[in-house]
Order: structure tokens, then sequence, then C-alpha cells
């Protein structure tokens, strides 16, 4: 009997270290870790994006023209791969860019496993679970980037002037995490061919994304400012616009190995 | 004798161990701190108590903030304006609500209390979380008119409300997400659970019953509780309830959800505080209980959406209700009216 309580006993206080234990362990001491950095470049076309522009400083394919006053967007839950289809999927990933914060435009990501990466993914938008949980930190605070009267991130905004919308602006807030309006889309720009992502602990690659706001007006939808000159909530606006940025806004266009 | 003290060092041991594990010592909620204890009659919270602990300070803050007009665009509206503790956090007396610059709404302010159980906020339900939801109001431009942005500059520029942030989350600046989160402190505390028909069934001391208000609780049993279900007197649901044929003024849960199927359903309130909560329904239209109920007996409207338990099975439409068991239910609605919480002192504003 009392060898059992004993037993017991010790089985408890056991059970409670290794609870203490896993929460200091460090990790892993012998797996290497390394640096990468996104830089992402802002352009209209073949132009850089300059925005506020007096006079329209941009023309569409079909002859639209128009200046941009605000682009802000979100990317999250980057993710890197190997040739062996293993993938690093980074922790807290969510950055929130906005054009007039130049260092918004470069995200350091740091403690990656070193490694030959061959792929790269990540989501525009904001995943439906933060969209959830309430009030949100760093990136994710709540800001003028979120819906206050129908909960939920804007995933990008797209602001600024035309002379062919009506009332002389045109203005897309894109969200919606919801069926049948979502508009988080997860893209996998293509590696300049041949290039792999070389993170070493003494190296830090430098991704250069073109991020082409032309695109957003030129996708599966020709966006035409007389006719589509707004979208501010979740919906089928949204959702073609979301398609649009899914399809090439976003493009690597060189990488430093450094 | 001796197994019984071995265990008991052992548990305390391993309690210690445990306890020693925890980043904070705050493991249960101070009882002073208002609604850090559960009502053992109502169901599990969706808020609960670990996704933002009660501390004193942090509902004190939560207090000060709910109760400061700064809050605003131009200083002159708090949420306290809008939602008044003795008339459970409705708006006493106001059709639809009255912002900043004289501005109305178009919707009544609701009555805040046991929102730690609610799934979502709005009489739409397009807010799906109590901490996000303040952000409503403060960046509506007929409400309070501001942005997150200012007011956090705002607060960051006042020495008392640095300390007093500093004091709850321990990092510095004030951003949107202490705001936000302090206060839900306030508004998750505000937990209605004390009024005489809540003594009732949890046949506590002052629950008593007359035989009229027994005779009114069995009606809501059989005719309202599909809707104001369990003792929160809800389901969560939206439903439209007869008040309009086509809603061109407000489509309800359809304004979010954009299917026609929604249109004209609108979140299904409590009824907990119901007498003191005047005017009723979504836009205020009603003045008084016995104007409700004239709607459901008489008032009911077709629509393609009205909720199928207004139709009767021989085509009559709302919920027949003759004079005495009109009598018989108001009696009841005014059992769950709570005194101690539209006094509780700790709810106040401090002056
Ligand atoms: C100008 C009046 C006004 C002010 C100021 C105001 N509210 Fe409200 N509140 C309302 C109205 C009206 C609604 C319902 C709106 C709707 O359904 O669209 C509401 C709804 C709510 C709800 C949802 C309740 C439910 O059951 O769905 C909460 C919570 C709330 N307000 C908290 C606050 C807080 C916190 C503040 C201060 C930051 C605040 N309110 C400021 C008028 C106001
Ligand atoms: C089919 C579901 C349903 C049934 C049954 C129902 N209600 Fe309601 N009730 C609602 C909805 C939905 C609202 C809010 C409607 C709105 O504002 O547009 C509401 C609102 C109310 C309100 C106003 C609450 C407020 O804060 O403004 C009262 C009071 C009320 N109901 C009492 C009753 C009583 C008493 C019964 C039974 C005789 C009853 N209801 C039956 C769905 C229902």
């Amino acid at each position: 009997m009392r060898i059992s309580s004993l037993f017991l006993a010790l089985a408890v206080v056991a059970v409670s270290l290794t609870g203490c234990e896993n929460k200091n362990t460090d990790p892993d001491p012998v797996a290497q870790v390394g640096e990468m950095d996104i830089e992402l470049d802002h352009v209209v076309g073949t132009s850089s994006l300059v925005r506020d522009a007096a006079t329209p400083n941009y023309t569409t394919p079909s002859g639209d023209q128009f200046s941009v006053s605000v682009f802000r967007y979100y990317i999250s839950n980057i993710k890197l791969k190997k040739a062996d289809g293993t993938e690093y999927a980074q922790p807290e990933s969510y950055y929130l860019i906005d054009d007039t914060k130049a260092a918004s435009k470069r995200l350091a990501l740091k403690n990656i496993p070193v490694g030959d990466y061959t792929g790269l993914t990540f989501t525009i938008g904001v995943d439906s679970a933060r969209n959830m949980s309430g009030a949100q930190q760093g990136a994710l605070a709540q800001s003028d980037m979120f819906w206050t009267w129908d909960s939920g991130y804007v995933f990008m905004k797209l602001e600024g002037r035309s002379p062919q919308a009506n009332a002389g602006g045109f203005s897309y807030h894109i969200g919606g995490f919801k069926k049948p309006n979502i508009a988080m889309r997860t893209v996998s720009p293509a590696l300049p061919t041949g290039v792999k992502i070389l993170v070493r602990p003494d190296h830090t690659p430098e991704v250069h994304m073109k991020v082409d706001v032309m695109k957003l007006l030129t996708g599966p939808t020709t966006v035409r400012f007389a006719t589509f000159a707004t979208a501010h909530m979740p919906g089928a606006a949204a959702v073609q616009l979301a398609n649009n940025y899914a399809a090439g806004m976003f493009s690597i266009d060189h990488i430093h190995a450094n | 004798m001796k197994r019984t003290h071995i265990v008991l060092l052992a548990t305390g041991l391993a309690a210690l161990l445990v306890a020693g594990c925890q980043p904070e010592a705050e493991v249960t909620p101070e009882a002073v701190i208002p609604g850090s204890v559960l009502p053992a009659n109502f169901p599990a919270p969706v808020y609960g108590f670990d996704q933002n602990p009660p501390t004193q300070l942090g509902f004190e803050l939560g207090r000060t903030l709910f109760y400061d007009p700064r809050l605003s665009r131009d200083g002159t509206i708090s949420c306290g304006s809008c939602h008044q503790q003795s008339a459970a956090f409705s708006h006493d007396g106001h059709t639809v609500s009255h912002g900043i610059d004289g501005l109305l709404g178009t919707r009544n302010s609701p009555a805040l209390h046991n929102l730690r159980w609610q799934k979502s906020f709005l009489w739409d339900g397009g807010a799906n979380h109590i901490e996000t939801m303040p952000a409503a109001p403060i960046t509506n431009p007929v409400e309070m008119g501001e942005t997150l942005e200012n007011v956090v500059r705002k607060l960051n520029a006042d020495a008392t409300y640095q300390q007093r942030f500093a004091q709850v989350f321990g990092s510095q600046p004030i951003d949107s997400y202490q705001l936000l989160k302090a206060l839900a402190q306030f508004t998750a505390a505000l937990t209605s659970s004390n009024s005489r028909y809540d003594h009732y069934v949890r046949h506590e001391s002052g629950g008593t019953l007359s035989a009229q208000e027994l005779r009114g609780e069995a009606i809501v049993a059989q005719k309202c509780v599909a809707c104001h279900a369990t003792d929160l007197f809800t389901d969560n649901s939206f439903r439209n309830n007869g008040l309009n044929q086509a809603f061109p003024a407000d489509s309800g849960r359809a304004h979010i959800t954009q299917r026609a199927t929604d249109r004209g359903k609108f979140k299904v309130p409590t009824l907990h505080n119901i007498a003191r909560t005047a005017p009723y329904m979504h836009d205020g239209r009603f003045q008084t209980l016995e104007q409700v109920l004239d709607h459901y007996d008489h008032g009911v409207m077709a629509s393609p959406t009205l909720d199928p338990l207004l139709r009767q099975p021989d085509g009559r439409l709302g919920i027949p209700l003759n004079a005495q068991q009109k009598t018989d239910l108001l009696a009841f609605l005014h059992t769950l009216t709570d005194e101690q919480f539209l006094t509780d002192k700790r709810l106040a504003e401090r002056r």
C-alpha cells in the first residue's frame, strides 16, 4: 500500500517536472538557421509607383488614365519549399505593406533552417482564423485595414483618381474570408530559372519581388473606372479583384545570393 | 493516515511545480470583479475567462475607457452615452442612436449584458468578436466618428492612461490591441444573472414567482423559447419576426451575407432586463412591451423569409395571445429585471 502511494507521488512529481521542462527547452541547438529578405518593388506596368501625381500618370491598356493615392496590402503565411518537397512555414507570418512606409516594403525573415529553397509561397490577405480571433498585435493590430461592421481584414486597398471614373476617383477595398466571397489568395511566383534561395548562417539572400498595380486592373477581369470604380465589402466585386491579384500581380524579378 | 499524507504531499508538490510553470499567478479571477463568476443557470460562455483573464486593473481601465468621451472625434460621446446602466446599457427612450454632431443612426442601441455568451454582435451579426466589436461604434461616422489610430494617439498623449495601460499590459506604447483588450475587460464583465427569475431557477432565496408570473413563464416556454432560448433567452440565431414585408430601410442579416434568404432577419435579442430596455426591436419601433405582444398577436407581416414558427397551422400569422395571456406574460417579463446589475456601483461611471 505504502509503496504504491509513494509511486503515485513520484509519478505525479515526475509528470509535473517534465511539464516544466518542455517549456524551457531551446530549439535543437545543432539545427542551423539563417535569414532572408523579400524586397517588394511597387510598379505600375513598366514604371515605378509614384503616388499622388497631380495629373494622371498611368494609363491602362484600355486607355483609362489614373493616378494612385493609397496602396496597402497584407502578405501572410510565407512558406519556403525545398526540391525534395519539404517545407518551412514561417511562424506568425503576417506583414502589412504600405507604399508610404519604405520599411514595410522589406520583409525580413529570420530563423529559417539553412537549405536550398526552390519555391516561395505566400497568401495575399489574412487567413480566416485571424479574422475571427478578436484583437490582434503587430501587423494585424486592428486599423483602417479592418472592417468593423462586418468584421474582417481588408486584404488590399488601392485608391486613386481617374477622369474616367464618374466620381473622379476609384477605391478598391478588397477582403472577405467567408464563402462564397473568399478573397485571400495563395500564390507561388516562380523563381528565375535555375536560381535557388540559398539560406546559410552567413548569407542573407534577397528576393526582389515586383508588385504590379496594373495587374489588379488587367487580370481575368478588365477593370474600367467608368463602370467598376468601387469595392467596399466582401462580395462579387472583391472576388473579381482578388482573382486579378492572384494572376501575376506578384512576380519574382531577381534574387541576390549575397 | 500515512497514505493520505503522502498523497497530500505529492499533490501539494505537484501543484507547486505546476504553479511554477504558469507565467503569471492570474489563475482564478478575483471574485470582486463583476462577472468573474459564471452563473450556474447559463450555458458555457463563448468568450471564456482564459481569453482575457479578468483583472481588477484591467476591468477598471476598461470602465474608464467606456465612459470616456475622448473616444469620439469631438470629445462629446462616450460608449456610456448610448449605453446607460439604468437601462441595462441600452439607450433609454431613444429609438435610434444619437452620435456626434447630433447625427442619427439607423438602429436602436441594444442592451449590453451577458456579451460573454454572444457569438456575434450588432443586429445583423456583422461583428464576430467581443474584442473587435467596439471598433465599430468608434469608427462609425454617425456614432463616434473616430479612427482607432487617433484614439490610440490621444491615449498615448495622456500620462494617466500611459501609466494605467502599462500597469495592465506591461508594454508601451498603447496600441489598438491594448485598447480593445481593455474595453473587453469591461464589456465582458457585464453579466446580468440576478433577476428574481434567475434566483427562482437556481432555487435561491428571494427566488419566488407568483402564480401569475408562473403562468407567464409557461407561456414563454410554450410560445417563445424556440427563439428566445435558454436562460439567456436567445438562441443566437437570426430570424424574421414579421416586422415588415420588404425591409427596405434595413435588410438585416442579408446586409452581411448578401443572401436574399436572409432579408429581414435580425439577431434574436435576449429578454433579460427587457422591462428596462425600451424602445424595442432593431429600429426601436415599439415603445412598450404591450405593443411588442400586440405585434406577435396580430401585427406580424408576411414575407418570404418570415420565420415558420410565426405561421400557424391554420394559416394565421403570429402567436395568438389573449388578454389574460398577455397580462401573465408581462408579469413574467418583469421578473427578468436584475436590479443588482442595474445599480451595481462597480459598473457605474467614476467621477
Ligand atoms: C451613438 C451611439 C453609440 C455609441 C457612442 C456606442 N454605441 Fe454601441 N451600439 C449602438 C447601436 C445603435 C448598436 C447596434 C448597431 C447595429 O446593430 O448595427 C450598438 C451595438 C453595440 C454592441 C453589440 C451588442 C449586441 O448585442 O449585438 C456592443 C457590444 C456595443 N455597442 C458596445 C459599445 C462600446 C464598447 C462603445 C464605445 C466604444 C459603444 N458601443 C458606443 C450605439 C452606440
Ligand atoms: C421566430 C422567432 C421568435 C419567436 C417565436 C419570438 N421572438 Fe421575440 N424576437 C425575435 C426576433 C428576431 C427579435 C428581434 C427582431 C428585430 O428587432 O428585428 C425579437 C424581439 C423581441 C423583443 C424585443 C427585444 C428588444 O430588445 O428589442 C421582445 C420583447 C420579444 N421579442 C418578446 C417575445 C415574446 C414574449 C415571444 C413569445 C410570445 C417572442 N418574442 C417570440 C424572434 C422571436
